[in-house]
């Protein structure tokens, strides 16, 4: 990939630029995605944890959920969505042909 | 400098072999010590052993790293794979606090100290989604090097180095006190000879590759820290429940704690100051009621800590290293799993420990304790006993309440709880001082970059040549870790607490600007140099003002009982200045006449206002939020003071929105709205 940092290099024209419509329809997708991660950071982060207290009472292989939820269980939806959030980008990239070479 | 995936860079392609070589000889290395153990060579020496082979290690790397081209020296060359480049942000930020504190914060608090886990990984959330991928895009050299393209110029360039240098600097003094706490402890050295030790082993592997070399030598880190905290919990799991596996293992132990404590409780103790009697209890306050100030405190300090984790420079600037955006993105995923695997191994650690403790040492004779207790019942250069008991109803029997522990020693300590051999202690040694070296250099690198880079060379000599810029890189660096040494030295354990400041600081002085930067076109030149002005100085004022001056604070803010509470714990203080006590002690003699602060109304929106008396001071809680969470009230005011500015101010121009438009696709250049923002 060249790093054109030149605006008077042909090559440095952006898709965005010779494709308006495409590029803000990237955008909407893309804002999209950020949104439902965001959501996703949210709930794992804060909104399961306002209910540890009623989670506790249920204990799996000795954890109690709540406790667990904070330990562990965040932690992997941290972990799976980060991975899940790369390749779903990815796709909406090549779905509007913005894609580094 | 133009670089490609498709090349066959024949060392980005042997890293594969190289490190598993590396690994590979580690364990021999372990395996050899451990025989020599066996056949009778002295702790001492292979601890010293421990030390120095490693850090040599280190510094071989950083020397064949050396390199003279500006672009390896600030970003590695933009060829770190995802894979590689998120083991070196693991090992960038897991310090000394996560490797050896951690799991003793989670000993004492329990359910409360999940925050901390919670905060230190799901901010990568942030940075993947939010910013990442588009400071990649953009492709210069810094954070601040975005803030002056994006905001234009040096006015908010200079906003961001400020902010970037007090927060990085408050964090590398407590790696460097990291490192000597663990340098001292396994060479038996003075305090002050074990942190010029650690800064040796720190500028030796920075100064001469920069990034590339920082980079490589921090990949070796990780592997280090990350086998040297997984062996012993694992084999404390086999000794506890005969199953290797101690993050699925250690939920039997918290159920036997929780029927410990309850027992205990029965039997009319209580538990020692600090420590919490209910481990998986989560929101309680001291009488394990459910608590409004505690649920309040433990969300206030995940957030603070995830946005602050997305605003660290030293983490951000990682993402500079990769070959493109899209490794970008996948990086931040890999950094967050390393990371994942030594977080959701930490309360292992500390319910292990916890259910050993509760078992062996509570309840039995003094005279009978295990072999381990005795041996860590000595000083901790913090100035307390590593572990103490205080016979306080003189039964001669250890009581829940009378035994105190310092939360380093769970982790430090655990191969010996566990009977493993010295070598195993000695690989906890080099893990801790791993972890402790890769942050302070990271960290280091930022400081010395933001000011070499950003200040000197785009602010003050734009025409420097490539060799005298690399030679005040490295000037700067030095100066800046011998600064650091000397702060962390005379300093000593007593600004660990300064730590959790930084989180506040960058999460309050540069989130807001970075990712309206990006995701809101409006922004303004004013409104992000306004945001970070007012982040800033409110975020880093409320934590001076509560900190030292905690009495003035519950005057503004607080109730007259508030008040009054406060002035009597001044009033009682040991080592407080003696005007200010004078002063606590009249407020106190003359109670009737205390009214209800000015800004009472302000101090009781939420919960009230009220103080405590930490660190020998009395510290103001503003709705009884400890300071650790600052950033709670500055982030949302910098994002509301850019986006309020942004209305009233001229729209950004449209080279300015063709600029945002490049950075936010990962195809194509970047069409700089000042050429001179380009750096390559």
């Amino acid at each position: 990939m060249p790093l054109v940092e030149n605006a008077d290099d042909p090559k440095g024209a952006t898709v965005a630029a010779t494709d308006q419509i495409n590029g803000a329809a990237y955008w909407k997708k893309t804002s999209g995605l950020m949104w439902t991660m965001l959501a996703i950071w949210f709930v794992a982060s804060f909104g399961i944890h306002f209910f540890a207290t009623a989670l506790n009472p249920i204990h799996i292989l000795g954890f109690p959920l709540g406790f667990y939820m904070a330990a562990q269980g965040s932690l992997i939806i941290f972990v799976v969505g980060l991975f899940w959030f790369a390749k779903r980008q990815n796709e909406i990239d090549e779905e509007f042909g913005v894609q580094e070479d | 400098m133009s670089t490609s995936t498709g090349d066959k860079d024949p060392f980005i392609a042997s890293l594969g072999k190289i490190y598993a070589g590396y690994t590979g000889g580690f364990a021999a290395f372990v395996i050899i010590l451990a025989i020599l153990e066996q056949m009778g060579v002295p702790d001492k020496i292979i601890g010293y052993l421990f030390v120095f082979l490693t850090i040599g290690v280190y510094a071989y790397i950083g020397i064949i790293s050396r390199t003279a081209a500006v672009a390896e020296y600030y970003v590695a060359g933009r060829r770190v794979p995802a894979l590689y480049n998120g083991m070196a942000t693991g090992s960038d930020w897991m310090s000394a606090a996560s490797f050896i504190g951690m799991a003793g914060s989670l000993y004492a608090l329990g359910y409360g100290g999940l925050a901390f886990i919670l905060g230190w990984t799901g901010g990568y959330m942030l940075v993947a989604i939010l910013l990442a991928p588009y400071l990649r895009k953009f492709g210069q050299y810094t954070v601040p090097d975005f803030l002056g393209a994006r905001f234009g110029g040096n006015l908010a360039r200079s906003l961001g180095v400020i902010v970037l240098l007090t927060s990085s600097f408050v964090y590398v003094v407590a790696q460097i006190v990291g490192v000597g706490i663990i340098t001292q402890r396994f060479l038996e050295v003075s305090f002050l000879t074990a942190v010029f030790l650690g800064l040796a082993g720190i500028l030796v592997c920075s100064m001469l590759g920069g990034m590339r070399a920082v980079t490589w030598t921090q990949v070796a880190q990780y592997i280090i820290l990350i086998i040297a905290y997984l062996i012993p919990a694992i084999l404390m799991s086999m000794k506890v429940t005969g199953v290797p596996v101690p993050q699925l293992m250690y939920g039997f132990a918290l159920e036997r704690i929780e029927g410990l404590e309850n027992g205990f409780r029965a039997a009319g103790m209580t538990p020692p100051p600090g420590v919490t009697g209910w481990h998986t209890a989560p929101f309680i306050g001291p009488n394990g009621a459910f608590s409004w100030s505690a649920a309040l405190n433990f969300f206030a300090l995940v957030f603070c800590l995830m946005v602050g984790t997305a605003a660290l420079p030293h983490i951000l600037m990682r993402y500079f290293t990769t070959p493109s955006v899209r490794e970008a993105r996948q990086s931040v995923a890999w950094s967050l799993f390393f990371i994942f695997l030594l977080y959701f191994t930490a309360p292992a650690y500390a319910a292990f420990g916890k259910l050993e403790i509760y078992q062996t040492v509570i309840g039995q004779p003094i005279a009978a304790l295990p072999e381990w207790i005795k041996n860590w019942q000595i000083v901790s250069p913090y100035g307390v006993p590593w572990v103490n008991i205080v016979d306080v109803n003189r039964d001669g029997i250890v009581q829940w309440g009378e035994f105190r522990i310092h939360p380093d020693v769970v982790v430090l300590a655990t191969p010996e709880i566990a009977g493993l051999p010295y070598v195993i202690a000695g690989l906890v040694a080099a893990g801790g001082l791993a972890a402790a070296l890769s942050t302070a250099d990271g960290l280091l690198l930022a400081l010395a970059n933001a000011l070499s880079h950003d200040v000197y060379y785009k602010m003050i000599d734009r025409n420097a040549p490539t060799a005298k810029r690399l030679i005040i890189s490295r000037v700067l660096l030095i100066l800046v870790a011998i600064l650091a040494a000397w702060t962390a030295g005379n300093a000593g354990a007593d600004i660990l607490f300064l730590v959790a400041w930084a989180f506040s600081i960058a999460a309050a002085g540069l989130f807001a600007a970075l990712v309206m930067g990006v995701w809101y076109k409006k922004t303004t030149n004013a409104a992000a140099c306004w945001g970070m002005a007012v982040g800033y100085v409110f975020t880093f004022g409320y934590l001076i003002w509560t900190e030292f001056y905690g009495l003035s604070f519950v005057e503004l803010f607080g109730t007259k009982e508030a008040i009054l509470a406060a002035a009597r714990q001044t009033a009682a203080l040991p080592a407080a200045d003696p005007a200010l006590k004078a002063y606590a002690a009249a407020l106190v003699a003359n109670a009737g006449q205390i009214t209800d602060g000015a800004m009472s109304w302000f101090g009781q929106l939420i919960l009230t206002t009220d103080s405590v008396v930490l660190r020998g001071r009395t510290v103001a809680r503003l709705w009884t939020l400890n300071n650790i969470s600052g950033g709670i009230v500055g982030v949302p005011l910098s994002f509301l003071t850019i986006w309020l500015v942004s209305k009233f101010t001229t729209a950004p121009s449209q080279a300015m929105q063709d600029f945002i438009d490049d950075i936010r696709i990962p195809k194509g250049g970047v069409r700089l709205v000042d050429r001179r923002e380009a750096v390559e």
